[in-house]
């Protein structure tokens, strides 16, 4: 659509000309799948901007916030790339929806990484997970495996809204990229609640069936406050977390 | 109360020649002490009934917050007119769907009205000759396209805010707005891509939208003329 084009406006054509090369570069080396570089090109282009390498006044921060995001996209990518080759475990109805998911998680590692590099700073490396730890049948009983990836999902999209405000004081391209990939978390919470028979949208701080160790993944989405302002609904706001509360959530796989 | 429309009357016609001009500063200060002195004769109404004459968005956090406002008052009138008499065709899903979100859009709408204050715009007119309230497709469709084009004028207004108690906000709707997409698509094409395929999702990254893209969009289903002077 015209957004792509409008893009392709703000940048300079001499990163056009890196970007191009480096999307060579990766195919030569072979160490990303032509899919994958094909999809990650029109994400880095948000990030290359002259704008925003000029906006990125301390991007120390930008960078840890973009290593946060990246541990979580780890966690999802391992997750669903374990999930998508477990046979047995995804019914063929449904196997279209974790594809898409898998391959959008994918992209995000690669994306993040990608701009953490060309921001001058160090991707973290990918941790180890321990899925099974505290759900011991996730990869063989499809409804465990359900139950973690709408927890991994609800927990991606208030985790990205908690830093937020980071990336609003330090680099607005950034943010706008963080926000992007913020909705298609909720897009995949969504749906994949749906197949678990529960609404798209979290009602009160309802874990909608999930273990109680997953409680803290919902505590704080009952408010009805925001400004000031006594709202009609709760299910129409998602809450942030703060990082505190992301890293205990993810202490329960590692 | 004539001398009180008249009063409101003649601060119209200045706020016209002012806005006309295009001198946005003076236009903002004499709309301020407008509103002020209407606020002094006890006639608010005036300025918060439905307008068909216009609204203004500035250039600033106001307008953008006023430019979300407009977009949950179009989406909030949608839904309202769907669930009022649902498609013949609609499962006992569909309208539990389409209710919650109905309640969502008009909790969205409501919060922009009072956050706005009396710096909102009026009630839009919404044009909805365009859709087909009978069917099912044509519901879905343009609940598909409220949906997608919300999500992208969020992700495309949070940089251009300045205060980031509303960029704050802003990210509590997006993602509900993101969730209401998929869930559209869903109806749409059960358990296929569709809640967030290639197209709207390129790269795993939901579009974002310049507010003079989205209001070029929307425009097609909203009466009021809205003067825009953002990006």
């Amino acid at each position: 659509m015209e957004t792509k084009k409008s893009m392709f406006d703000e940048l300079d054509p001499e990163i056009v000309n890196r970007v191009v090369s480096r999307r060579d570069a990766l195919f030569t080396a072979g160490k990303v799948g032509i899919g994958l570089a094909l999809v990650s090109v029109p994400v880095t282009f948000g990030l290359l901007s002259t704008k925003a390498f000029a906006k990125s006044s301390t991007p120390t921060d930008v960078i840890e916030v973009l290593n946060y995001a990246l541990k979580l996209e780890y966690l999802e990518n391992r997750f669903y790339a374990t999930a998508t080759t477990s046979s047995g475990l995804i019914p063929g109805s449904d196997s279209a929806v974790f594809a898409q998911i898998a391959k959008h998680e994918a992209a995000h590692v690669a994306l993040l990484k990608g701009a953490i590099t060309q921001l001058g700073g160090t991707p973290i490396a990918e941790p180890t997970f321990n899925y099974t730890k505290n759900f011991p049948d996730v990869f063989t009983n499809y409804q465990t495996f359900l139950a973690v990836s709408q927890g991994f999902e609800d927990t991606g999209v208030r985790a990205y809204k908690g830093r937020a405000a980071d990336l609003f004081a330090n680099n607005k391209d950034v943010l706008q990229t963080a926000l992007q990939i913020h909705s298609v978390e909720a897009r995949h919470a969504a749906v994949v609640r749906r197949l678990r028979g529960q609404k798209g949208w979290i009602s009160g701080n309802d874990r909608g069936g999930l273990p109680a160790a997953a409680q803290p993944i919902y505590n704080g989405e009952e408010i009805m406050t925001h400004l000031g302002i006594t709202v009609t609904s709760s299910e129409a706001y998602d809450e942030p977390l703060t990082p505190t509360e992301v890293n205990a959530i993810v202490s329960l796989f590692e | 109360m004539s001398n009180i429309l008249k009063a409101s009357e003649r601060q119209l016609e200045v706020l016209e020649k002012v806005s006309n001009s295009g001198d946005r500063r003076s236009f903002l200060k004499i709309a301020g002490m407008s509103i002020a002195m209407l606020s002094i004769v006890g006639c608010s109404d005036t300025i918060t009934s439905p307008t068909t004459t216009g609204a203004t968005l500035t250039n600033d956090d106001i307008g953008i917050l006023n430019y979300a406002y407009a977009l949950e008052q179009l989406e909030a009138a949608f839904y309202t007119q769907v669930v009022s008499s649902f498609p013949s065709a609609f499962s006992a899903d569909d309208r539990a769907v389409f209710t919650d979100i109905r309640d969502h859009e008009i909790s969205h709408r409501d919060f922009f009205k009072a956050a706005l204050s009396t710096s909102a715009i009026g009630s839009l007119e919404p044009n909805f000759t365009s859709i087909d309230f009978t069917s099912r497709d044509a519901v879905l469709a343009a609940a598909k396209t409220f949906e997608d084009l919300g999500v992208s004028a969020y992700n495309g207004a949070g940089k251009l805010l300045t205060d980031v108690k509303y960029l704050a906000v802003a990210g509590e709707i997006v993602s509900v707005e993101a969730r209401h997409a998929a869930v559209i698509r869903d109806l749409i094409s059960p358990k296929t891509a569709a809640f967030s395929d290639d197209m709207i999702t390129p790269g795993g990254l939901d579009l974002a939208r310049k507010p003079s893209e989205v209001l070029a969009a929307a425009g097609a289903y909203i009466k009021t003329t809205i003067t825009s002077k953002l990006p």
